[in-house]
């Protein structure tokens, strides 16, 4: 067994107080005076650890709040209520959800798993990533930890060519050429940001993190030259027409080329000059056939990895009703599947993938591996407001983050995703990232679970 | 009537009056009286709901949580309009929009709340059926015919009891009156008061309560009877002895909050007391492995099963597992192995403490799961020799009724109790001291909290106030006894199929 894979976390808290779901409003008009308030008795003693910040210019009662209620039904004059923050509310939006804006801040600060007590009090279901449950198992449990020498959970994926079969001289001598490849830890890349308070403070931030937990960064050619101490985590993007000259992409290990008509000529081109160039293209994350001929087209030509990219919400892009990304993937893993080009090349998606359960969903579906983007800005306390879209002010000024300090918040994240990753994967059974792939069969979809039971149940024929 | 009792007995079903513990309960409307109010009491004597009581002389803080609501109030000769000073002022409770979640909304823990105090359902247009989660029970609805399709029978006499051995095969022949029993929760993650409560209240109705895998403390001896043991994993506690003590012995394979993943209570909640029973060490965190290391086959679950039976040779054998894309499978081993009872945990189940992607994501929700095993079990020729148990997202006498008549024999439950406890859904159970409300806590201040009378009535109200909802939907579609009700999809609609679903609340008209 290779040396165990572990992301070091430790408490990095936030810089800018974080919004609260809820908040304490406490009236003074009408109070009885008891001789026994009801603020005095609080379990958790936060009347009397309240106190007025400065950095806020505002009271600290509702961080500690842990909303028993015990004071709202006590006040016998009802002078005490309890109000869902409006700020909290409109945080976000039906993917980055206050609450997962919330738990992702949560991660980032602790890097541990969020656990809770009581049962999951959320929606039934709802779109995308949350119409799927995925398998357990009733008496397989991998060790996680490979206690005592014990083969642990590994989430190793890989990035490179593959070939389809090995041949061997007659005299049992390997003839085929083994190309390049890249050994990731964990399924997780770290992809170019769609909006944010940039910087090169934030990208060195990104960077660092990537370096510390053993993946890539993508992000624009423009900026990979800025961050040469990084080298061997940076995977550069480009457009082909931004290539001046070849030296261009012989300086990194791996590149990405953007989707153009001129693309596929291109990879071509590389991959017959320099084999072990690691050749990734960036697709528009579309479901269409003709799209798919192409995404096998890039296959053809010796690509390595197929990086299909969807909205910011996970769906396709420029699509009014577009179909969602684990959509899109089922249909392009099984094309590959059909077309045996499956083991040879690499897929990954990025777009909508915001909680560390997303990830283990995509790869079920199809892919080996998911680029994150907005996550790693939130845990830079980053709100989804958007605002810097406009070129308004980032409430948390993300621009002038210490790089090292961003750099801690986002390791602690994915340190969460991946202690969250091996719980979903023991309880699966299954001890490989790598055997994840395209287990389409380990996971219940809603559509499938409900056309099984309820459709056939409650169809009603008359309408 | 009081609720005072003798600790070690059950006491008897019936219902009594039990306020909150916490000042004033909480309401869907808050009714405000100003500094206004002169004391002329006339209040008092209008409201029919006692929202307002006299203290001496004075006007009491009012019990809104009574109230009908706003419409009431402002008729002609109700308490708005009526006050001499205008004094009196109802809206509505701005606080209860902050409480619960989407599967126990603030209306459901509310209307829980008020069957726990009185037995009776709320009068206000308080929802007591369903939550907000926008599938599953939340959708399915009863088809109630528009008249009672059998005048002939007594509502009062409909019978709502299940049997726990469908095998015949010689052992206990166990018949609960109600088609619920508590499931498991183990001293450590709830106090022994909590534990006390369920066990007592569950008894006074002649049903079951699980002890989870926490041990079985000497103050649940004079309940043996009533209790099923649970071996699990971790083995806490496990002795030949209390496998002996009772009548019923549950397996348990896998939890639905958390399903393939092991327990764990945290070393601070590891006290004196519990480590006793536990046999362990205080103060160090507690590990229950997954899986049952010894299990890798249905072979080697019948082996397990087989050495229960022969260490208590009339007991039943219960198996608790999860829901698994092959649940059906997993259900006809359990039976194959010698199960009694085949209890299904679904992924929306209850907790001390679990991960939040397991609890949301892991395995698929009960209201599937039950169909799919039903059918199978039907196709297989076994069904009437299995009594199919569900529980996991078990909130209302509706959703009982509603996972029975998906296929279910009976159902388990766990969160209702602790709400009819005053359980707030704060999910901060696993933190610190724990339960701010003294329920899922071991810290003695906390636990102090809590009477041991007090959370047992508490608790029969909720069950008694259920059984009578169960009596009421089985006369609307005129089903003498709940066991006609198993499996009979046909009295169900769901909202994604059919668009001209009715109310099916039985306050209105109706008997």
């Amino acid at each position: 067994m290779p040396k165990k894979y572990h992301i070091h976390v430790h408490a990095t808290p936030n810089r800018y107080p974080t919004i609260g779901r809820s908040g304490i409003v406490d009236w003074g008009e009408g109070c009885l005076k008891c001789a026994k308030c009801v603020k005095t008795e609080c379990v958790y003693g936060v009347y009397k650890a309240r106190r007025f910040s400065t950095d806020i210019f505002s009271d600290t009662i509702d961080q500690l709040c842990k909303s028993c209620f015990r004071c709202v039904q006590g006040c016998p004059k009802r002078l005490i209520h309890k109000t869902i923050n409006p700020e909290w509310e409109a945080m976000g939006d039906d993917l980055y959800t206050p609450e997962t804006i919330s738990v992702t801040w949560m991660q980032a600060e602790t890097g541990s798993i969020p656990v809770s007590g009581a049962g999951y009090g959320g929606k039934f279901s709802g779109p995308g990533f949350d119409s799927m449950w995925t398998d357990m198992s009733e008496i397989v449990r991998p060790t996680r930890d490979g206690i005592h020498g014990r083969e642990y959970i590994s989430t190793v994926v890989e990035i490179g060519r593959k070939p389809f079969r090995l041949r061997f001289s007659d005299d049992g001598l390997l003839e085929t050429r083994l190309q390049a490849s890249i050994r990731l830890p964990i399924p997780v890349v770290f992809d170019m940001f769609p909006f944010g308070d940039l910087s090169d403070n934030v990208w060195r931030a990104t960077a660092i993190a990537a370096s510390r937990i053993q993946t890539l960064l993508f992000l624009p050619y423009s900026e990979s030259r800025k961050l040469d101490d990084f080298k061997d985590f940076v995977v550069p993007v480009f457009r082909p027409s931004q290539i001046e000259n070849a030296s261009d992409l012989n300086y990194h290990r791996m590149v990405e080329l953007i989707d153009e008509s001129v693309t596929l000529n291109l990879v071509k081109k590389i991959k017959s000059e320099t084999p072990d160039k690691i050749v990734s293209v960036r697709m528009d994350a579309l479901s269409e056939k003709a799209h798919i001929k192409r995404v096998l087209e890039y296959c053809d030509a010796g690509v390595d990895l197929i990086h299909y990219v969807a909205d910011e919400r996970g769906y396709e892009p420029g699509k009014e009703n577009g179909l969602h990304v684990k959509d899109v993937v089922k249909e392009v893993h099984n094309s590959l599947v059909r077309s045996t080009f499956r083991d040879e090349v690499a897929f990954l998606v990025s777009g909508g993938v915001a909680m560390a359960e997303h990830v283990i969903k995509s790869i079920l579906c199809g892919v080996n591996l998911v680029a994150i983007d907005i996550p790693l800005l939130i845990a830079m306390e980053c709100r989804v407001c958007r605002n810097c879209r406009e070129g308004g002010e980032c409430p948390v000024r993300i621009s002038q983050i210490d790089p090292e300090y961003g750099a801690d918040r986002m390791v602690n994240l994915i340190g969460a995703w991946h202690n969250q990753l091996l719980e979903m994967m023991g309880a699966m059974g299954i001890r490989e990232a790598r055997r994840l792939r395209g287990e389409q069969g380990r996971v219940m979809f809603r559509e499938n679970l409900e056309s099984d039971t309820f459709a056939q149940l409650f169809m009603d024929s008359s309408s | 009537m009081s609720y005072k009792n003798i600790w070690s007995q059950a006491p008897s079903a019936e219902v009594v009056n039990t306020p909150t513990r916490f000042g004033r309960a909480l309401g869907k409307y808050a009714v405000i009286v100003s500094d206004a109010c002169n004391n002329c009491l006339r209040c008092v004597a209008i409201c029919p709901e006692k929202v307002f009581q006299a203290q001496g002389s004075k006007l009491a803080a009012p019990l809104d949580h009574l109230c009908l609501g706003i419409e009431c109030s402002r008729k002609t000769n109700r308490c708005v309009l009526n006050c001499p000073q205008d004094a009196i002022k109802v809206g509505y409770n701005s606080s209860s929009k902050a409480l619960g979640d989407s599967r126990w909304t603030p209306e459901l823990l509310m209307s829980t709340w008020h069957m726990a105090e009185t037995g009776q359902l709320p009068k206000s247009d308080i929802e007591y059926r369903v939550g907000a989660t926008e599938g599953g029970f939340d959708k399915l609805r009863f088809r109630f015919p528009k008249k009672a399709p059998r005048k002939d029978l007594d509502v009062d006499t409909i019978d709502t009891s299940i049997s726990l051995n469908k095998r015949h095969d010689g052992r206990l022949d166990i018949s609960i009156p109600v088609p619920v029993y508590g499931g498991g929760m183990s001293f450590g993650s709830i106090s022994q008061t909590t534990m006390l409560s369920r066990i007592r209240a569950f008894a006074a109705w002649k049903s079951f309560t699980c002890t989870g895998e926490g041990g079985y403390p000497e103050a649940l001896y004079p309940f043996d009877d009533n209790i099923i043991t649970q071996v699990a994993t971790g083995l806490f506690g496990v002795k030949e002895e209390t496998i002996q003590r009772v009548k019923i012995i549950e397996f348990k394979y896998a939890q639905g909050a958390k399903p393939g993943l092991g327990g764990h209570l945290l070393g601070s909640k590891v006290t004196e007391a519990v480590a006793r029973i536990r046999e362990t060490v205080p103060g160090s965190s507690l590990f229950s492995p997954f899986p049952f290391h010894s299990v890798y086959s249905v072979e080697d679950h019948k082996k397990h099963v087989d050495w229960i039976k022969a260490i208590n040779t009339r007991a039943l054998v219960s198996v608790k597992v999860s829901t698994p894309s092959d649940v059906d499978m997993v259900a006809i081993g359990s039976y194959y192995a010698g199960a009694h009872i085949v209890h299904l945990d679904g992924s929306y189940g209850g907790t001390g403490a679990a991960p939040d992607v397991a609890k949301k994501n892991i395995a698929m929700p009960i209201e599937y799961a039950i169909p799919k095993v039903h059918n199978f079990l039907v196709n297989e020729g076994v069904r009437d020799q299995v009594t199919l148990i569900a529980s996991g997202g078990i909130r209302t006498a509706y959703d009982i009724a509603k996972a029975i008549a998906l296929g279910a024999d009976g159902v388990v439950t766990g969160t209702p109790e602790l709400v009819a406890l005053e359980c707030i859904r704060c999910h901060n159970c696993e933190s610190g001291r724990g339960c701010a409300r003294g329920i899922a806590t071991t810290d003695l201040e906390l636990v102090a909290l809590m009477d041991l009378a007090w959370g047992t009535q508490r608790i029969i109200n909720m069950l008694s106030c259920w059984r009578d909802q169960l009596r009421q939907i089985l006369y609307r579609l005129g089903l003498p006894s709940i066991k006609d009700l198993v499996g009979k999809t046909e009295v169900l609609g769901h909202l994604d199929y059919s668009s001209n679903l009715e109310d099916d609340d039985i306050r209105s008209s109706g008997k």
